[in-house]
């Protein structure tokens, strides 16, 4: 601890968000730090590096207009942490954590640091219970479990902000008696989309906190909005025993400020520009997801990738697919034949589903009815080929059946429109369209 | 010996301690984290810091320790989970919450814990290192416990009875102790007397692997696959059912869930061959994604060492690591931080020597005390975009026995284990098949060659159906394709949930035979003119 606050005006470099400060008494590598422009606003920033007495600062928050003779910098000796209260509850904030709902901020109950700690591996609780989406592609095929990590790959264009609203709005765990807490982080959002989300929030009987970078807003501050959220997260879950699903959108544009503030650190980039350390900088917040041992509460976790160029390859749908257990995608060719939710249950998984499903869970026949769907379909789709080859005449009555049985599948098992289906409900839809084809359900 | 910090980014810190050795350990701050020299020059030392630098201030102190890198070896290992500097996770958890804040010095072995010592030993002997001083009983194994140092001295005294790590086993005529532990450098391979090339089976109770693309004991294996191919219940899969006596399995950069959900499952399974519970032939090394970069680094190595101390005893071990392209990439993360120079994709130019190096600490050996032991290595490679030409996959393809292509397109049609019989191989296939042949059925060979000429076949027919379609082609060939279909479905597909995920070798083969009967029974009958139709109906 220091005794005395530590107030230098020696900045020596301004490039981009990053200083360099000299004649540094002492600093703390990821101390916050205080930065007093000319004009007198005041921005936050971080210790980056720090050489002998020379530090390297990056200011959260845009740098225009500050100069290197009267600009002030004070140290705080602190990391950057979080203001927590029970009464965050209903409540929106920006990517600083500054209300942005008009009403004044809360008086918070303790901080916590935003980077969080790892949960030992040997505390954790293996995530099991089911969750109800409501959507048949993922219920049935693809079950979400409380603590998983799932993210929505989706393409540009595609309805993505609807399926996650449909998600927000159907989403009920098994236990019917606890409801949900949704803690929402919108990253680089347009304000088109702000207002459907915000609709969506207000309409909800749970309730939220979000924390929204608009487009416009500084790149830094979508680093630091999906950290305040899962910071949120975690102690709503782990302190106060609430079940909290985390909605990230999107987590494209994260990266993309990852990038931008990688660059301008003048790191060496790696696939596409984008830094070596990304796959662990998305793991420390996709990690933050799951369940304590011995504890009640969860971190369930549902961020929206739009892969760049359709291309599920590309680094960023890439590297969170090696993270996250799991993934649902989004296909634009269901979505032009006017599917809705477009889920190609095909490339779509989740990891965790065995644990949640079956006897006692969803219902015994799950697990059965799901294999024989996944075949079934996986056939029609490979059939789909042959028949722009040969022609629909020129195939074997078996290969027409499946043919049509891939066409219904998509139509009215996978399509529901904004229609809630029960897993039950699921269930027994998926049976009732193979008995219709006379297809073995057994 | 101790001096201050100078400089800190990222996980590399800067000092100004002088006379520390490469590679040697240091701590590094107030809050005593562990680090590793890895520059030295005449005026400063650059420290790769093992934990989060988060708070760590210019001018706190940093201490060398004498040593480098090590890990503790004696009774306790097995059914412990360690984290990448073999820190006890389950005590840790104990002391100070579900979440690891670092910065807490913890030993592996638990000191008071009393264990039965039979000595080896008796008075006047002159122990070497790796000499077998006595055993305890750890588990349902034996674990021999090894002379440590190099040359001890003679012996004095000898104790026997209940005796705690914390106590010695018995006294030197100088008058040292002889402990029941000791520590070795994780980057340094452990001796032995003789390397044997590898030999004998290591069945694995997966049909693929072992009926396709075996493995031996001593070899060295790998599975690139993309996300969602199944290389961890693969590799899951076979740390349960594997024919070995020990399985050290290190999640390096992977999931905390998973984890979670493995220690569960092993704690409730029992190893097939032995029927214990698995969880007490298993040693966990664990370093999830989002716990520190640079002990990520070091945790394969942690591994390796335990590893190799029970092959020491004369065991069979299995190594098993997921995935090393975590451990490839900590290494560029660490070599970008030292401002190297970089290869190819960034990776360091020594990734493919470090990863050969690494390698050849798997192989059958004569120990020390004349035992054979031997360690085997399965290691999931994870390429970005699922492209195989990337530098982990490519630097492994070099150096490893086996290569078992882990496939998207079959695993999108929950083809599983989604291993592609077209791309895969395995170089100790002539040597195991003869073992096979010998113990299991003198058919092996003969039905493994014409299950490969059958998917061959099937491959080649498809091209003529997706043109002609299925009905064009001529009954023989239709057959063909069926026969190919079940092997594809019933032999090679195997659910890791079902009480199929396990299928001994005797298993295997009946599977194979039973398809391959029906097939020539089907056969005959459409020389005798039936119909394709008729032919199968029986």
């Amino acid at each position: 601890m220091r005794l005395s606050e530590h107030i230098y005006r020696t900045i020596s470099t301004i490039a981009g968000p990053l200083l360099f400060v000299q004649k540094i008494q002492s600093a703390r590598v990821g101390e916050m730090v205080i930065v007093h422009t000319p004009d007198n606003r005041r921005l936050e920033a971080e210790v980056l590096e720090i050489e002998g007495d020379t530090a390297l600062i990056e200011v959260y928050g845009t740098t225009q207009g500050l100069d290197i003779e009267h600009t002030t910098v004070s140290f705080s000796d602190a990391v950057k942490k979080a203001p927590l209260s029970l009464d965050i509850v209903g409540r929106i904030f920006n990517g600083s954590f500054e209300p942005k709902d008009g009403a004044p901020m809360f008086v918070p109950e303790k901080r916590m640091p935003i980077t969080g700690a790892p949960i030992n591996p040997a505390a954790r609780a293996r995530p099991a219970d089911f969750i109800e989406t409501g959507f048949s592609a993922i219920d049935g095929l693809n079950t979400l479990v409380r603590g998983q990590k799932l993210p929505v790959f989706s393409c540009a264009g595609l309805p993505s902000k609807e399926v996650v609203a449909s998600i927000l709005r159907n989403a009920r765990l098994a236990d019917s008696s606890k409801k949900f807490i949704v803690v929402f982080a919108a990253l680089g959002l347009t304000f088109h989309e702000y207002s459907f989300y915000l609709k969506t929030l207000e309409d909800m009987k749970t309730g939220f906190v979000a924390f929204v970078n608009m487009a416009d807003e500084p790149v830094m501050e979508r680093l630091l909005a999906p950290r305040f959220a899962l910071t949120v997260a975690e102690y709503l879950a782990f302190e106060k025993g609430m079940d909290i699903l985390v909605i990230i959108t999107d987590m494209t544009n994260y990266c993309d400020a990852l990038r931008e503030i990688s660059t301008a650190r003048e790191e060496l980039p790696g696939r596409r520009g984008y830094p070596g350390y990304m796959y662990s900088d998305l793991a420390s917040l996709y990690e933050r997801a799951g369940r304590i041992y011995g504890r009640e509460g969860s971190v369930t976790m549902l961020p929206v990738v739009t892969m760049p160029e359709d291309d599920i390859t590309h680094p960023i749908p890439d590297l969170t697919g090696y993270i996250t257990e799991g993934q649902i995608v989004l296909s634009r060719e269901l979505h032009q034949k006017g599917i809705f939710p477009p889920v190609d249950v095909l490339p779509s998984l989740s990891r965790l589903m065995q644990k949640g499903i079956g006897e006692g869970r969803t219902r015994n026949d799950h697990r059965q009815v799901a294999n024989h769907l996944y075949k079934y379909y996986a056939k029609g789709r490979d059939l789909r080929r042959l028949e722009a080859i040969v022609g629909r005449d020129g195939m074997a009555k078996g290969d027409i059946l499946m043919l049509d049985f891939a066409d219904a599948f998509e139509k009215d098992f996978v399509g529901q429109g904004m229609n809630r289906r029960t897993v039950q409900e699921t269930l027994d839809a998926g049976i009732t369209l193979m008995k219709k084809f006379a297809l073995e359900t057994e | 010996m101790s001096g201050k910090i100078r400089a800190i980014s990222g996980p590399t810190v800067t000092v100004d301690l002088k006379g520390l050795k490469l590679y040697e350990r240091v701590y590094v701050g107030h809050a005593m984290l562990t680090g590793e020299v890895v520059r030295l020059e005449r005026e400063k030392t650059v420290i790769q810091v093992y934990e989060d630098t988060r708070g760590l201030a210019v001018g706190e102190p940093v201490k060398g320790v004498g040593m480098p890198l090590t890990v503790r070896l004696g009774p306790g290992l097995l059914g412990g989970m360690f984290d990448g500097l073999q820190r006890p996770l389950e005590r840790i958890r104990d002391e100070m919450g579900p979440f690891i804040t670092g910065g807490k010095e913890m030993y592996a072995l638990d000191y008071m814990k009393k264990w039965l010592f039979t000595p080896f030993m008796k008075k006047g002997d002159k122990p070497l290192f790796g000499t077998v001083m006595g055993t305890v009983e750890e588990g349902p194994f034996k674990h021999s416990i090894l002379c440590g140092s190099e040359s001890g001295g003679t012996v004095a005294r000898v104790f026997d009875g209940e005796i705690s790590l914390n106590e010695p086993l018995g006294e030197f005529e100088d008058g040292k102790d002889i402990p029941g532990c000791h520590e070795w450098p994780v980057r340094i391979a452990r001796p032995y007397r003789k390397k044997f090339a590898p030999k004998g089976p290591l069945i694995t109770g997966q049909r693929c692997i072992d009926f396709l693309f075996p493995l031996a004991r001593g070899g060295t294996a790998v599975f690139p696959g993309g996300f969602g191919t199944g290389k961890t219940i693969l590799e899951q899969s076979v740390a349960k059912f594997a024919d070995v006596d020990i399985v050290v399995y290190v999640g390096c950069g992977e999931r905390g869930n998973e984890m979670a959900d493995m220690i569960a499952e092993f704690e409730e399974l029992r190893d097939p061959w032995s029927q214990r519970p698995l969880r007490e032939r298993t040693v966990l090394v664990v370093n999830t994604s989002n716990m520190p970069v640079a002990a990520r680094e070091a945790s394969i190595y942690t591994a390796v060492t335990m590893a190799e101390y029970y092959r020491d005893m004369g065991y069979h071990v299995l190594f098993l690591a997921d995935s090393l392209s975590r451990w490839a990439e900590a290494l560029r993360e660490i070599s970008a931080s030292l401002e190297e120079m970089p290869g190819e994709e960034g990776y360091p130019t020594c990734l493919a020597s470090r990863l050969s190096g690494f390698l050849e600490r798997a192989g059958v050996v004569e120990t020390l005390s004349g035992k054979i032991g031997s360690l085997s290595m399965i290691l999931s490679v994870s390429p970005p975009g699922g492209d195989f030409t990337e530098p982990v996959t490519q630097a492994c393809l070099r150096t490893t026995g086996s290569f078992l292509m882990l496939d998207t397109s079959l695993a999108h049609r929950r083809h599983y284990p989604a291993i592609n019989w077209f791309q895969s191989y395995s170089l100790y296939a002539g040597d195991v098949a003869e073992h096979y042949r010998a113990k299991i059925s003198q058919e092996w060979d003969v039905l493994l060659r014409r299950s490969k000429e059958i998917l061959q076949e099937e491959e080649s027919l498809r091209e003529v159906a997706e043109i002609v379609g299925a009905e064009g082609l001529q009954d023989t060939d239709r057959l063909l394709m069926r026969t190919a279909e079940k092997i594809r479905t019933g032999f090679l597909q195997q659910n890791a949930y079902s009480d199929d995920a396990f299928s001994p070798p005797e298993k295997t083969l009946a599977t194979m035979k039973s398809i391959l009967d029906l097939h020539d029974q089907a056969m005959d009958k459409l020389k005798q003119g039936m119909s394709l139709e008729e032919a199968l109906k029986t």
